[in-house]
């Protein structure tokens, strides 16, 4: 089956994401698709390379980087609510006239078409948050 | 991308308070650009979105409630309010905004597109939805 996956809270905070994660790598595991993960709302926070959680705690963000590294996954973080918390990439400083970026490896900032898209693509939209 | 899928929009919030009712319009808005069946619902204090008069100068947000009343521009077909949320709350059709709807192909027009429904047509439109954004 053809899945997306939509995750509306940050890391930490909420097990949204962490949910969305195994959901996501058992998917996979069991040979199921993923077209793309989408974050929106507070979503897009899990898409930041500046995240130090303790070393005994997992770290949500990697997680979701090596998970793309190994499955060539697509990491889509909504553009309108990134501006919105500050999440950054080379164009939207560019764009937005910023200092820094802070994006993490394998995600991308991209519109809510994505989303669109990616509901009309898959059998399956799962949606993780409250 | 030819093919066309029922879109629910589950609204489940209140318009202030979080942000999620008000990114949700923004989704609504984008999915009209896609050519699908865009259907919206509201439950629970999700009906709050649709109440007339919404007055937002005291707590400094943005009043977007206006939005609604375009959607019908935005080819929107169909607005859902489930009645036992709004009964729940003490309120009725009355208490919320009219959305005007017309097709300008065919000029064919709807004076109102908020429907309010019980909770097994409820469930039943759910069902029949191919994908459900729930906010």
């Amino acid at each position: 089956m053809k899945f997306s996956i939509q995750v509306n809270e940050g890391p930490y905070q909420h097990q949204a994401s962490d949910s969305a994660y195994q959901f996501t790598k058992a998917a996979l595991e069991k040979g199921h698709e993923c077209f793309r993960i989408f974050f929106y709302h507070d979503g897009v926070l899990n898409g930041t390379r500046l995240t130090t959680p303790p070393q005994d705690d997992r770290n949500i963000v990697k997680n979701w980087t090596e998970l793309a590294e190994k499955y060539d996954l697509d990491l889509v973080v909504c553009v309108a609510a990134a501006q919105r918390r500050g999440i950054v990439d080379d164009g939207e400083a560019e764009r937005n006239g910023k200092d820094a970026t802070n994006i993490a490896p394998k995600f991308r900032i991209s519109g809510l078409g994505q989303l669109v898209e990616a509901a009309i693509q898959s059998d399956r939209l799962v949606v993780f948050g409250d | 991308m030819s093919d066309t899928k029922n879109f629910m929009f589950l609204n489940r919030r209140a318009p202030y308070g979080t942000i999620y009712a008000w990114e949700s319009l923004e989704v609504v808005l984008i999915a009209a650009a896609f050519e699908q069946n865009v259907s919206l619902m509201f439950v629970d204090d999700g009906v709050y979105e649709l109440t007339k008069g919404q007055d937002t100068t005291g707590i400094g947000m943005k009043n977007f409630s206006p939005t609604y009343r375009t959607l019908g521009d935005y080819e929107v077909r169909h607005m859902y309010v489930d009645k036992a949320s709004l009964e729940a709350r003490g309120l009725s059709a009355d208490d919320l905004v009219q959305v005007e709807w017309e097709d300008w192909e065919t000029e064919e027009s709807v004076d109102n597109i908020v429907e309010v429904v019980d909770s097994d047509r409820v469930a039943e439109l759910l069902d029949e939805s191919d994908v459900v954004f729930s906010f």
